[in-house]
């Protein structure tokens, strides 16, 4: 029962209080780049949250059964960001076969993903959380859950933001980062609920 | 040009390796002085000598004794959940469990936090027995100050070192077979604004 | 002089950070002091240097089907060797940067160089466009975490300037990033890009 209560604590931790964008800064390049209209955003967020959960259980089984066991420790960088720029292009091919409608959907946003800091990111902090297996899996699910309602709320923002008139110094890039700012604020809101909630489950 | 991807790979390989083991025993090196440190500070004294760490539970217990071999007290790693994390702090104890010293080894509260409380406690809680005073925060009727605006951290810091005592003096009973029992820190009811 | 030109070009005409915005990641995560902003700069300098010079040497040795991959190996292996020399060498860093410091593996500005430049460059000019893209982003993140540090807790590279009492710890928080930059950006566009 507190393993599944520690599960849930990782989900909400993971989407709200420590958000991976508002509040880890990873992944911030897609963040900022296609966050122009919903849908775009919406198909990153899922093509992320697919690549996330997918990387972090192949990087977390070769840490523990390759790099752990011959002492390899010090190769994990470059076998995960390996690793995950193989696995991109894995499941590109593998979903332009097999899913073509999910492939027009995602399929542009792919390539983009090996570079996106947030995937490596997450691949190393389970490893240092020491998290087993299925926490892993979970907090990769969340994380990229938190990515895509980050996505979608800042594109939705963004896309009242053409409608109004912004000074011409802010247009563009600059408004984004102020409203990026205020969204930052607005998520700080949840910080400390982890905390509580874990005196609420009764883990502390 | 699998070759070519080979042999980069083969040398990358080689390279970190050599690299690794040069820097690996500085690391280890610069792990333990930098432990070795943190106990001297917090046990106020430079002759020491450490045994090998014993752990128990969450705790990572150090005992300390002068160089001729008298007990001097414990150091103990301890943490303890603040706001946004775990807040682990090294401690040192006397033999009678009185606060010798202590320094903040990691958190994740507000950045700047940590130095703060490394400074703050220093002449609040030095010297005290978290056994014999009211070692909570004075919002809750404690003897000792909060950090200004920062009572959830300050409470998680006391906390700490109050499981730190607790843990030690309980075992300390355990193989002197007193009988004394060690009451249970209170449970504090959550803050809603820090 | 052409040399200089390429140092120059990457410090105002190319800055990574306000007008190509590129390695936004640490620009953000790390600066919460002039000091972390300076440290994961210079860091990401000397990685951009070392990769760009090795990259223009074999560039020729490589097929182009497998550029990408050998580029990631290469600035992978880079990445961790710093990674450990700082651990060794550098604990402090290493405690304040933490996550950022293998990340830099995909900071799209190491990447983005050895494409661009390195690839098509001699060693020598990919030196030197290293230099001037790694200290335009230094200086990005230097002033970046300076007013962050100045406006959150009073102080400038620890220095205390007005006090920590008058600081606002938001602009040390995540939202005090993204506001510092923006406004930033603006400043850089209006002042300094024009000139």
């Amino acid at each position: 029962m507190d393993y599944v209560l520690s599960l849930i604590l990782i989900i909400i931790t993971a989407i709200f209080v420590n958000n991976v964008v508002l509040a880890q800064f990873l992944g911030i390049c897609p963040f900022l780049g296609v966050s122009k209209k919903v849908d775009t955003a919406s198909g990153m967020g899922m093509a992320v949250t697919a690549v996330l959960v997918v990387a972090t259980i192949v990087t977390y089984l070769i840490q523990v059964y390759v790099l752990n066991v011959f002492g390899l420790e010090y190769l994990q960088t470059i076998a995960f960001i390996l690793v995950i720029a193989a696995l991109v292009q894995m499941i590109e091919i593998i979903l332009k076969k097999t899913m073509p409608a999910l492939y027009q959907a995602l399929g542009v946003f792919l390539p983009l993903i090996t570079t996106n800091c947030c995937i490596l990111g997450v691949a190393i902090l389970v490893i240092q959380k020491d998290y087993d297996l299925l926490e892993g899996i979970i907090y990769a699910l969340s994380t990229g859950l938190g990515f895509l309602l980050a996505m979608v709320l800042f594109a939705g923002l963004r896309e009242q933001l053409d409608l109004v008139d912004v000074p011409k110094s802010f247009e563009g890039v600059p408004i984004a980062f102020v409203t990026a700012s205020l969204l930052a604020m607005a998520f700080m809101g949840f910080s400390g609920v982890d905390g509580g909630l874990k005196i609420l489950f009764g883990l502390q | 040009m699998l070759v070519v991807l080979t042999v980069i790979a083969i040398v990358a390989a080689g390279v970190l390796a050599s690299v690794n083991a040069v820097t690996a025993p500085q690391i280890e090196k610069i792990n333990a002085e930098n432990l070795a440190a943190g106990i001297k500070a917090v046990m106020g004294s430079d002759e020491i000598q450490v045994s090998e760490p014993w752990e128990k539970d969450a705790f990572v217990v150090y005992d300390i004794d002068d160089k001729d071999g008298n007990k001097i007290g414990k150091a103990v790693v301890t943490a303890e959940n603040g706001f946004s994390g775990a807040i682990k702090v090294l401690v040192g104890f006397n033999t009678e469990g009185d606060i010798l010293g202590y320094t903040v080894l990691e958190h994740a509260e507000t950045p700047g936090l940590g130095a703060k409380a490394n400074e703050w406690f220093q002449d609040k809680i030095i010297g005290m027995n978290p056994g014999k005073s009211n070692f909570t925060v004075s919002k809750d009727g404690g003897d000792v100050d909060a950090i200004t605006a920062s009572t959830i951290t300050s409470r998680a810091f006391l906390r700490a070192i109050q499981n730190a005592y607790d843990r030690i003096m309980a075992e300390k009973d355990a193989t002197s077979g007193a009988t004394k029992q060690v009451s249970a820190a209170d449970i504090e009811t959550p803050e809603v604004i820090e | 002089m052409n040399n200089f030109k390429v140092l120059v070009n990457g410090i105002i005409k190319e800055n990574p950070t306000f007008v190509l915005l590129l390695g936004m990641c640490p620009t953000l995560g790390t600066t919460s002091s002039a000091l972390n902003g300076m440290s994961m700069g210079l860091a990401t300098m000397c990685v951009l240097i070392v990769s760009n010079f090795i990259i223009s040497l074999i560039k020729k040795l490589i097929p182009d089907a497998v550029r990408i991959p050998a580029y990631i190996v290469v600035i992978a292996s880079l990445v961790t060797v710093l990674q450990m020399v700082i651990k060794a060498y550098a604990p402090e860093i290493d405690k304040s940067l933490g996550l950022f410091i293998p990340l830099i593996v995909v900071n799209c500005i190491i990447l983005g160089r050895a494409e661009s430049f390195a690839a098509k460059n001699g060693p020598v000019a990919s030196i030197f466009d290293g230099i001037g893209i790694g200290l335009g982003f230094t200086l990005g993140l230097t002033a970046l975490g300076a007013v962050r540090e100045l406006l959150g807790t009073g102080a400038i590279f620890g220095v205390n300037l007005w006090g920590e009492e008058y600081g606002m710890l938001m602009f040390v928080l995540a939202p005090g990033a993204f506001l510092v930059l923006g406004y930033l950006i603006v400043l850089f566009n209006k002042y300094v890009k024009k000139a």
